[in-house]
């Protein structure tokens, strides 16, 4: 690996612990699992900037180090399904090269919902969570649409530097 | 004008995934009904049913993991809780069936279920 792509990795990888610990610091809005996904700004970033193999890289580096500083072992499986379901639905659209940043955030968010959902339903072993999919749905949406136009702009206005 | 012609496709991806959810959202509220009772589930394991009628104050799990919950004026609602993140408490009350209140780091859940249990504390609402 190249010295300048490991000064890479780690810049971004760094940017999105950052913002991750941002984001614990927010105020909680209301519903739990409602949050605006400021982390996904640095992956959005590395699919544009890299790729999408560089954004997986990163952001399971950024969920299993959060994991680590900050969260328990049973989150672990909760951030996991997320970032992969979300980083596959990402890759997809981003490679139809139909959809630019903001497309791809939103069904990023949308999904990364979904995944946790899903897992919690089948490590709970109920079906009862069911309430929780529009409210997260709704609202990765607009947390996408939000990070995909801030993350558009930093792919636009940071010099890349090769 | 420009950037809604250029992000056509990502709008019409968001309206998309907007009406889902609301349409999600429409038929799970139109499908609601009042809960009957609340049942409690710690770590997968046996059920443990409260009329939603009663007046219960309960303290939930075992050890250090404990929520407190209670059901008053048919609602359920977790008034205190040992876990750091406090998510169950702040979310306030639930009462329509298939409602629930999480408590993921003690594997808690605590479901509105419909229907009515044949019990004489049962109260006409």
């Amino acid at each position: 690996m190249k010295a300048s792509k490991v000064a890479q990795y780690g810049l971004i990888t760094a940017l999105a612990l950052v913002l991750s610990y941002v984001e614990s610091l927010l105020p909680p809005l209301g519903v739990p699992g409602v949050k605006l996904g400021l982390p996904n700004l640095a992956v959005v970033f590395a699919l544009y900037r890299l790729s999408w193999k560089d954004a997986c890289v990163i952001s399971l580096v950024r969920v299993v180090l959060v994991t680590l500083l900050f969260g328990n072992g049973a989150a672990l499986a909760y951030s996991v399904a997320g970032a992969a379901l979300s980083l596959a639905v990402m890759g997809l659209l981003w490679k139809t090269e139909r959809f630019s940043s903001v497309g791809v955030s939103v069904a990023g968010g949308v999904a990364h919902n979904a995944g946790q959902i899903l897992v919690a339903m089948a490590l709970l072993e109920t079906s009862r969570l069911a309430w929780y999919l529009p409210v997260l749905w709704v609202s990765g949406t607009v947390a996408g649409v939000l990070i995909g136009i801030v993350s558009g702009v930093l792919v636009k206005r940071v010099p890349d530097k090769k | 004008m420009n950037w809604l012609k250029s992000h056509r496709n990502d709008m019409l991806l968001v309206a998309a995934l907007l009406v889902l959810g609301g349409a999600l959202a429409l038929f799970l509220y139109v499908t609601r009904e009042t809960g009957g009772y609340v049942s409690v589930q710690i770590d997968g394991g046996a059920v443990t049913e409260f009329p939603i009628g009663d007046n219960v104050r309960v303290v939930l799990g075992t050890g250090e993991q404990t929520n407190t919950l209670v059901i008053e004026d048919g609602t359920a609602r977790v008034v205190e809780a040992s876990c750091p993140d406090q998510i169950c408490v702040r979310q306030g009350a639930v009462r329509y069936a298939g409602e629930s209140i999480v408590c993921l780091p003690h594997r808690l859940v605590i479901t509105v279920e419909g229907g009515q249990r044949d019990d004489v504390d049962a109260t006409v609402r």
